[in-house]
């Protein structure tokens, strides 16, 4: 399967990698750190924003940094704002009419 | 209130669609009929600042929802759903098109087929939703309508996360 740029953000750690790595290049050891699955999982991440050209790889000495590909960011970032948009401030306008609707019921 | 309410959202390139799961604190009777009651309908399916009104709606399998989005400084954009199949409180299915105000579809703009469906989360209601359309050229028409309407804002997160980049 062809990955892109939509099925690496669809997952919740994927976007926290990508939000660590947007600060600052890293290694998988640091990054793993900063969630509680392990190891391995962050690696799996890792590797499915690699196939997505998200992230690249630099090696520095016997490390290796993960670091973000900025360009396919603002791809995603064109793409996606505008439905997502759309659909929060629909959705909002629902959690809104629910709550006034219970509140009608009681 | 809308604290730690699940909302994914997913555009899925390969095979143009868009995935959209949102909880809702409501039990599932309730937000079904919000999204099947065309007086309730009006009340949300319009994103700000554009307010929904229903021309007629007939709830039921090869029925149909014909409606008009009025954005605020005059344009109104109107759209139907035929819907094809219909399970209370479980799912419907049905294809949506812009159209005109005689309800007549316009076949140069893109078809999508919805598949929304309900389901329980403790006193919570799930809803999912996938929309489908023919071609990747047609998301990327839809998408283009909306930043023509002026629908446009971003996604907090790569907002955030652009502007820390460009520093």
């Amino acid at each position: 399967m062809r990955r892109d740029v939509f099925q690496a953000i669809a997952d919740p750690t994927r976007r926290a990698i990508i939000m660590l790595i947007a600060a600052q290049a890293m290694t998988p050891n640091a990054l793993a750190e900063h969630f509680d699955t392990s190891r391995q999982a962050v690696s799996k991440h890792l590797r499915i924003l690699t196939e997505c050209e998200l992230v690249k790889q630099e090696h520095q000495g016997r490390e290796i940094y993960y670091q973000l590909e900025i360009k396919k960011m603002k791809e995603i970032d064109k793409w996606l704002d505008q439905f997502k948009k759309i659909w929060e401030d629909r959705f909002n306008q629902l959690d809104n009419l629910l709550f006034k609707l219970k509140n009608n019921k009681k | 209130m809308k604290a730690n309410l699940q909302f994914d959202f997913l555009a899925n390139k390969e095979n143009n669609t868009l995935t959209i799961k949102r909880e809702f604190a409501a039990d599932r009777q309730m937000v079904w009929d919000c999204y099947t009651k065309s007086e309730l309908l009006n009340q949300w399916f319009a994103p700000k600042p554009f307010t929904t009104k229903t021309k007629s709606m007939d709830f039921k399998d090869g029925g149909h929802w014909h409606y008009v989005m009025v954005d605020p400084q005059g344009p109104e954009y109107w759209g139907r759903m035929d819907y094809i199949k219909i399970q209370p409180i479980d799912f419907y299915t049905g294809l949506d098109s812009f159209c005109d105000a005689s309800g007549i579809p316009n076949p140069d703009l893109p078809r999508a087929k919805w598949e929304v469906t309900f389901t329980e989360m403790g006193d919570h209601a799930m809803v999912h939703t996938v929309v489908t359309y023919n071609s990747l050229a047609d998301l990327e028409t839809v998408i283009q309508m909306g930043m023509k309407e002026g629908l446009t804002s971003t996604l907090e997160s790569l907002d955030d996360l652009l502007l820390k980049l460009k520093k």
